[in-house]
């Protein structure tokens, strides 16, 4: 049983993207679909590893992620955001939010990969 | 006896020294030499043209009927002069620092310049004084005639017309030799002085020959005065103070009297002497007229003319040279009072008929000061000639038989009109020039109904019917008993009415009525003229305070500026500091530099608050308002041109948000762009570096992940397809395809190509194609790509479980309607408002659609020149399309 990663993303090719590449290195992929309820999800099963996607239907990853480091006490929890929005200002968001690793789609799969991979080992 | 061409002879004779006397202190004048021209004598000799003929001669004939009453004629004036003499200042002042030039200009100017009143006091002054006038030709016909009797040449009597024609050019020749700013003639008013010397000289000869030649010493005629009816007469109180009256309102507003005692006062201090002198005068004038009245009705055969006993006392007597003596006094007093009235009324008459009217009817822009002046000195020629004219036709009329004294009063009744007018206007500052006229307008008539035309002889003018019956019959418009009150003798009938209508009139009008602003001003300036004495416009040194004046300068010219002119000015006038002394040419030099900034008539204004020497006259203060309404047009267009400015930046400022706004938006569109683009292209990079770098995949595995690609190679081109479509409809590039065609086709064609791929939705067209058979003029592939758009997007989106969409059709003339249906949960009231607008997308669940099918169906309508709106309350999803069934009828 290997470490668990927790994907919110809304867009199914790219969870069976990102589910096939983890999966394949021996980590334990759950996905979920929405920003609504993102946080209880989390909070209910804490992940060893959270990747998040910023345009959520219902809430996106900056607020889903501000809550859990604020309101949740999440500020240990490794969290890894996907963006389609390459600008600079949505990295300086990231960052405000407590992001640990941002990455821009599209990305090469290694990327996603090394960073879990760093983020896990933590 | 003395032959009437002798009399003539000596006549011409005293003319001429009157001219040659008139002559030299004219041309004294022109030379400067007016030092004794300006003695307070000679100001007080000529206010005693106040003593006419009708003084002169018909006193004594007044002692005769009348006893002491003439004396009241005497009375009123010196009272004036003795107890008024400040109301007499106050006129001189205000004549002089207004610079009038007759009462009606006195009158017109404190009623705020009104010429239309200055019209009406000249109207009544010509007629009042034409009985006057009438009256002094009259007098000097009578003396001529005494002599013609005397010598038995009756009928070579000189007419009275020659007596005019002769009077009417001596005014001319020296009431117009000359224009002067200030409408003084000091060869006329020496000539006056000259005659009133005369006058009195041959008055007390006659006297003192009648006491002591006749009487027997002062003690006899005293004793036949006693004895005589004359002594008896007892004292009238009311008729004695009305007539008083009457004479010091005549002394007032006679307009000779303004003309001689304001127009051509020189000095102020003149008057101090004037205020005993002339009494004194007066009191000389009136003292032998008793013993003269009474003696001559004891010797003189009973019949003979009173009015006359001046000179037929003399002449019966054998004392021919008396006689002459006494014919030249009365001469003197005839020839001084009209050569002054003439003076004085063709001054009004010029000034206010004859100009206003000239300048009206010539081009007053093209006019030479010399053209002017020539025109003036023609109106005021015939202005004299017509007076005199009007006096002799007036003569003619009446026919010469009134006493002298009646008609002197009936005068001086139409004269004493003016007094409240006057009075109110110095010394009220509420009069107003509503309120003048009224009065004015209320007791002229008065006079003229009651006593001036009755005076010209019953049946002339009034017939007999209307002086008894009244007028229209009604009895209470008899002329000389009005409203019923009969017994009063006429002159005090009409005194009382004509004063007391027009003093009630004057204040009546002037309360209910409101002052014009130059009113106001006037009325400040008359009623408070020794608060505001102002002289002449130029400065006098010593009371100004330099430092002051640096001040105020400082404040127009700005600190530097205004120091180097004072330390400059110092410099030149050798002062050491940096203040120069006040001398008048520094004064006129800051005045010149002051008005460069603030207009001229403010710099005075301002330097005359500060010298404290004058204050601002209403001269001044219009000016002041003059260059403030310029100042303010000019701030007022200084304020348009900032309010111009304004409303441009307003414009820049809005075209700027504007600018920000697009650019707002542009970084949104991109940044929505970017993501529409990035996401398919992470499926594309992800699977197939998949597909690449892992080795034992399955052969369904591989299947599945290549169609992923392909399907989001696809999802990316229709992206860029409808975005390069939106930017073509939005820059309005698109070129339309106009075709003939039916709806039901084109409705047809996007049903197919919505719903072709069949991949199990159960969408389902409701549709009644019987009401789509409806010919249509558009461009049929734009309609349709909306069509299918609105389809697919039912497809998409219903959530019913059997999925519906009812397609209805409407046509309103040129117009079609259609309407999309369907039986989902529809669209939320926030999300109604966007869904129009480039990648809105509003359900929650992925469709693969990028957000621009509805932008790109708005385009598509409004380039069709109809519109795709929200249809609410439909229950379901409900979009309505309007546009017209022909384009080209609709974009007309």
């Amino acid at each position: 049983m290997g470490k668990r990663v927790l994907l919110i993303e809304d867009e199914p090719n790219i969870i069976e993207a990102i589910s096939f590449i983890l999966s394949r290195d021996g980590w334990t992929v759950e996905t979920h679909a929405n920003g609504h309820d993102a946080v209880d999800v989390v909070q209910g099963n804490l992940p060893d590893v959270l990747i998040l996607d910023v345009m959520l239907p219902g809430k996106s990853g900056y607020d889903i992620l501000r809550e859990l480091r604020a309101h949740h006490g999440q500020t240990e929890l490794p969290v890894l955001m996907l963006t389609a929005r390459g600008q600079s200002k949505d990295r300086d968001l990231a960052e405000q939010a407590g992001v640990n690793r941002f990455i821009t789609k599209p990305f090469s799969n290694a990327e996603v990969l090394d960073a879990v991979r760093d983020l896990g080992e933590a | 006896m003395i032959a009437l061409n002798a009399l003539v002879a000596i006549c011409l004779s005293y003319v001429a020294f009157l001219f040659a006397v008139a002559f030299v202190a004219e041309r004294a004048a022109r030379r400067g030499q007016v030092g004794w021209l300006r003695s307070p004598l000679v100001y007080t000799l000529s206010l005693s043209i106040y003593c006419t003929a009708w003084t002169f001669y018909g006193a004594v004939g007044y002692a005769a009927r009348s006893g002491l009453e003439y004396i009241t004629i005497y009375l009123g004036p010196s009272l004036v002069m003795l107890g008024w003499w400040w109301l007499v200042r106050k006129m001189v002042r205000i004549g002089r620092t207004q610079r009038l030039t007759s009462i009606a200009d006195l009158i017109s100017s404190r009623f705020g310049k009104s010429n239309l009143l200055a019209i009406g006091v000249t109207i009544l002054a010509v007629i009042g004084t034409t009985p006057y006038i009438a009256l002094q030709l009259q007098s000097v016909t009578l003396s001529f005639d005494v002599f013609a009797q005397a010598s038995g040449e009756a009928e070579q009597l000189p007419s009275a017309i020659w007596v005019a024609i002769g009077l009417a050019l001596f005014t001319v020749v020296f009431g117009t030799r000359n224009l002067d700013v200030n409408e003084r003639h000091h060869g006329v008013v020496m000539a006056i002085a000259v005659e009133a010397v005369v006058k009195l000289f041959a008055l007390m000869a006659v006297g003192l020959f009648v006491v002591w030649g006749i009487g027997g010493g002062l003690g006899a005629t005293l004793e036949k005065i006693d004895d005589s009816e004359i002594g008896a007469w007892q004292v009238e109180g009311g008729r004695w103070a009305g007539l008083m009256l009457l004479s010091a309102a005549a002394f007032l507003c006679l307009p000779r009297m303004f003309q001689v005692m304001v127009v051509e006062n020189d000095d102020e201090a003149h008057l101090r002497t004037a205020s005993w002198a002339f009494p004194t005068y007066l009191i000389c004038m009136s003292l032998f007229v008793v013993p003269i009245a009474v003696v001559g009705l004891d010797l003189m055969p009973a019949g003979s003319n009173p009015d006359l006993f001046v000179l037929t006392i003399p002449l019966s007597q054998g004392r021919e040279g008396l006689a002459i003596l006494s014919f030249l006094g009365g001469f003197s007093s005839a020839t001084s009072m009209v050569i002054v009235a003439a003076i004085a009324l063709s001054t009004m008459v010029s000034n206010h008929i004859v100009m206003p009217i000239w300048l009206r009817f010539t081009n007053s822009g093209a006019v030479v000061s010399g053209d002017v002046r020539n025109v003036v000195l023609l109106a005021r020629r015939l202005s004299i000639v017509g007076v005199v004219m009007l006096g002799y036709l007036y003569y003619r009329l009446s026919g010469g038989g009134n006493a002298l004294a009646a008609i002197g009063l009936v005068s001086f009744t139409g004269v004493a009109q003016v007094l409240p007018v006057v009075l109110g206007g110095l010394f009220w500052r509420g009069a107003t020039r509503i309120g003048a006229f009224a009065g004015l307008t209320l007791g002229f008539s008065v006079w003229l109904f009651t006593l001036f035309l009755p005076s010209v002889g019953t049946g002339v003018v009034i017939s007999t019917t209307v002086m008894e019956q009244g007028f229209f019959g009604w009895s209470w418009l008899r002329p000389q008993a009005l409203f019923g009150i009969e017994g009063l003798d006429p002159l005090m009938h009409t005194l009382f009415w004509s004063l007391a209508l027009n003093t009630i009139a004057f204040f009546g009008f002037s309360l209910v009525s409101f002052p014009t602003p130059l009113e106001r001003l006037q009325g400040a300036q008359f009623v408070n003229i020794f608060q505001h004495s102002s002289s002449v416009r130029s400065w006098s040194p010593g009371v100004a305070q330099s430092e002051d004046l640096m001040v105020m300068a400082q404040r127009i010219l700005g600190a530097g500026e205004a120091q180097a002119l004072f330390s400059r000015a110092a410099r030149k006038q050798g002062v050491s500091g940096n203040l120069p002394e006040p001398t008048p040419g520094f004064l006129e030099l800051l005045e010149r530099e002051l008005s460069g900034s603030v207009g001229a008539a403010t710099a005075h204004a301002m330097i005359g608050q500060i010298v404290g020497g004058m204050s601002v006259s209403v001269q001044d203060l219009m000016a002041v308002a003059d260059e403030s309404a310029q100042l303010m047009e000019y701030s007022a267009r200084l304020k348009e041109q900032s309010d111009e400015l304004s409303r441009t930046a307003r414009k820049l400022r809005e075209a700027n948000q504007k600018l920000t706004r697009i650019s707002v938006q542009k970084d949104a569109f991109l940044s929505q762009i970017s993501h529409e683009l990035r996401t398919p292209m992470t499926s594309v990079r992800a699977f197939s570096e998949i597909l690449r770098d892992s080795g034992q995949l399955t052969e369904a595995e591989q299947t599945k992940y290549a169609s992923i690609i392909h399907d989001e190679a696809i999802r990316l081109t229709r992206l860029l397809d409808d975005l390069l479509d939106l930017s073509v409809l939005e820059n309005g590039q698109v070129s339309l395809n106009l075709r003939h065609d039916m709806l039901r086709d084109l409705l047809d064609r996007a049903a197919a190509a919505a719903l072709a791929d069949d991949d199990g939705s159960a969408l389902r067209l409701r549709r009644d194609r019987a009401l789509e058979d409806i010919p249509i003029y558009t461009d049929p592939d734009r309609l349709t790509q909306v069509f299918i758009n609105l389809i697919s997007n039912s497809k998409k989106y219903c959530e019913a479980e059997t999925p519906e969409l009812h397609i209805r059709v409407g046509q309103r003339g040129d117009l079609l309607s259609l309407d999309f249906v369907d039986n989902g949960f529809g669209i939320s009231p926030e999300a109604q408002d966007v869904i129009f607008e480039k990648f809105a997308r509003v359900s929650d669940q992925k469709a693969g659609g990028a957000g621009l099918g509805l932008a790109i169906c708005r385009q598509i309508m409004a380039r069709l020149g109809g519109e795709i709106t929200y249809l609410k309350g439909e229950g379901g999803a409900a979009f309505r399309i309007d546009l017209p069934t022909n384009i080209t009828v609709a974009a007309q």
